[in-house]
């Protein structure tokens, strides 16, 4: 029997909380699950510094990616098998791609991001295609296999059905975390039949369409997706969070480049700084290698660098205020010069921050339409766009929600406002 | 604070005018692989390399004054058209200076046609495979575009031409 097509002599299951099950047969899936890679994504958090807010926020990308396997393999097998749109040999590369989509995921990954010019769907790309165990198993498949499930990942797979199933407004992934983050965090938002999607989820040659008599489970998702963003992913004190995180990293980046010798050498940062970094450097990396360094590093001789690690480790976080952009993007300035005069680094301790979600969208034909829409299938068998069918949606197709603060050390401010007037006037302007 | 956003106004008053939500998408994109410092990251979609976050901060700028947004009914389709405010000009009075040789990058594109910018982005979005297989790949994933040899061949043309001037 070809290794493609071999099974486990017993089906393998994890206990999840959320699926109840994750059912493996697969002996490929089996393989991929056991490789270096992929059990890294055990030490990286789902929602990053979300725990420092809901306490229950510590499940991992793991617990992630195999529900999003989960659900895509329910799709497959109890959905889509037999059905002649579907293309059963897509059914194991579907499966890996499923399972494999945030392989690249680094610690903390919007910060590291954001600080080393980074994009973790690049390292997804380069673990699967690269010297790595995940590349060894698929290879055993087909030469061609690590890129086919690159492509689905990376969206340039010719099957745009599959590409949907991973990718889209309504897709696994998004399907799982809606509901993990949901139960993880505690919060009753998130939740949705998704019985019932799967079970009037239909596929299509250009991607996966939604019966109609299933439209009302799908408002509950779009309406779900809704409030987390809102109460869950933008919640200011985690973001508050996010800031701080960001700013530790900029501090050592910018030590580093200063010459500034560290009491705690930051071995594993080293060729992020210097941008000469390999693949296996990356991968090496994971959140208690950083927060070990964050640890050492409250004993550095660097003011700042020893007060932002102290402010992370021990929950010290920034205070935020309102801000309006439009109306006051000149008091950003002068918010600088003040914190200069007052001897604070406004580069470290005065930082805004957006947030928006869009909760769905859609577009007509023409040259924006870069958002597949979500499609309902009529009794006629003819495809409706979603928002055409539902006034719920309707409602909130297209329309973005965007937030601004500022966050600042309160605490110094606070504490030091009878000593430094500007302490006071910083204050004042902060916070009205 | 705020440099992202002032980057887009600054690109955009210097285009003085960008026709097509798609083309600013692309041009951008063309810049940040010119090495001009923009932030907004990019994944492919169906019409070529394309950021979310691109059009989060376009939609912000719009909420924010700084940019006015014209809508033209062109039947088939809406197009949309960017300029910069007056309140985009003073917002602008904050930012860095932009750097050396953005304005010639811009002029450069602006004249091009959104299908032909979609074709260069995607050329570009490729560009770590062999020169063969960029053109295989683009025509797979832009397979209902049609692209001739010609535009291919001017693609390249204008790829290197630009890289000429890029940031090193």
């Amino acid at each position: 029997m070809e290794y493609k097509d071999e099974k486990l002599v017993e089906e393998k299951v994890f206990k999840d909380p959320v699926h109840r099950y994750i059912h493996v047969r697969d002996k490929v899936i089996w393989d991929v699950i056991g490789t270096s890679e992929f059990q890294r994504l055990r030490r990286i958090k789902q929602l990053g510094t979300t725990y420092l807010v809901f306490h229950g926020a510590e499940h991992s990308r793991f617990h992630h990616s195999l529900g999003v396997y989960e659900i895509v393999r329910r799709i497959i097998d109890d959905g889509f098998s037999g059905r002649p749109e579907w293309n059963s040999d897509e059914r194991l590369v579907t499966m890996c791609a499923a399972l494999l989509h945030d392989l690249g995921h680094g610690p903390f990954s919007h910060a590291f991001e954001n600080v080393f010019d980074l994009d973790h769907e690049q390292f997804t790309q380069a673990i699967l295609l690269g010297d790595t165990e995940v590349n060894a198993v698929l290879r055993r498949v087909a030469p061609d296999f690590p890129q086919k499930v690159a492509d689905i990942i990376g969206k340039t797979y010719p099957d745009k059905l599959v590409v949907s199933l991973i990718s889209s407004q309504i897709d696994a992934d998004r399907m799982d975390y809606l509901q993990r983050d949901a139960y993880f965090t505690g919060v009753s938002y998130g939740h949705f039949d998704m019985e019932r999607i799967l079970r009037v989820m239909r596929p299509t040659e250009e991607q996966a369409v939604i019966k109609y008599s299933g439209m009302h489970a799908v408002e509950d998702y779009i309406m779900s997706r809704y409030q987390m963003y809102w109460q869950v992913y933008f919640h200011p004190v985690s973001r508050s969070a996010e800031v701080i995180l960001t700013k530790i990293l900029h501090r050592a980046k910018q030590l580093h480049e200063n010459g500034y010798i560290f009491k705690q050498e930051p071995v594993h940062f080293r060729s992020f700084f210097d941008k000469t970094f390999k693949l296996e450097d990356y991968i090496a990396l994971d959140e208690s290698i950083l927060l070990t360094y964050f640890q050492m590093w409250m004993k550095e001789d660097d003011p700042i660098l020893a007060d932002l690690c102290y402010r992370f480790i021990n929950r010290r976080l920034f205070q935020y205020a309102e801000f309006d952009p439009a109306k006051e993007y000149r008091k950003i300035g002068e918010l600088e010069q003040l914190f200069k005069d007052a001897g604070i680094d406004p580069a470290y301790y005065l930082v805004t921050d957006s947030s928006s979600d869009l909760p769905y969208d859609f577009y007509g034909p023409g040259e924006e339409n870069e958002r597949l829409p979500i499609y309902l299938q009529m009794p006629n068998g003819e495809l409706s766009e979603l928002s055409r069918s539902s006034d719920v949606v309707d409602a909130i197709s297209g329309k973005r929600r965007t937030d601004h603060k500022i966050y600042f050390p309160e605490d110094v401010l606070e504490a030091g406002k009878e000593q430094n007037p500007l302490y006071g006037r910083i204050l004042h302007m902060l916070k009205g | 604070m705020l440099q992202e956003h002032a980057k887009i106004v600054q690109f955009i008053s210097m285009a003085n005018e960008v026709t097509g939500r798609k083309k600013l998408q692309k041009m951008i994109y063309i810049a940040k692989k010119m090495n001009f410092p923009f932030a907004e990251k990019y994944e492919l979609h169906m019409y070529g390399p394309y950021s979310e976050e691109l059009t989060l901060r376009i939609e912000e700028l719009r909420e924010m004054g700084f940019l006015s947004e014209q809508c033209t009914d062109k039947g088939s389709y809406v197009q949309y058209s960017y300029q910069v405010t007056e309140e985009g000009e003073g917002f602008l009075e904050t930012a860095d200076a932009p750097p050396e040789m953005l304005s010639s990058c811009i002029a450069r594109m602006n004249v091009k046609s959104s299908r032909f910018l979609e074709l260069v982005s995607t050329l570009l979005y490729f560009d770590h495979l062999e020169k063969d297989e960029q053109i295989a790949k683009v025509l797979i994933v832009k397979n209902k575009l049609n692209f001739t040899a010609e535009e291919v061949t001017s693609a390249f043309e204008f790829i290197s031409e630009m890289q000429a001037n890029s940031v090193q």
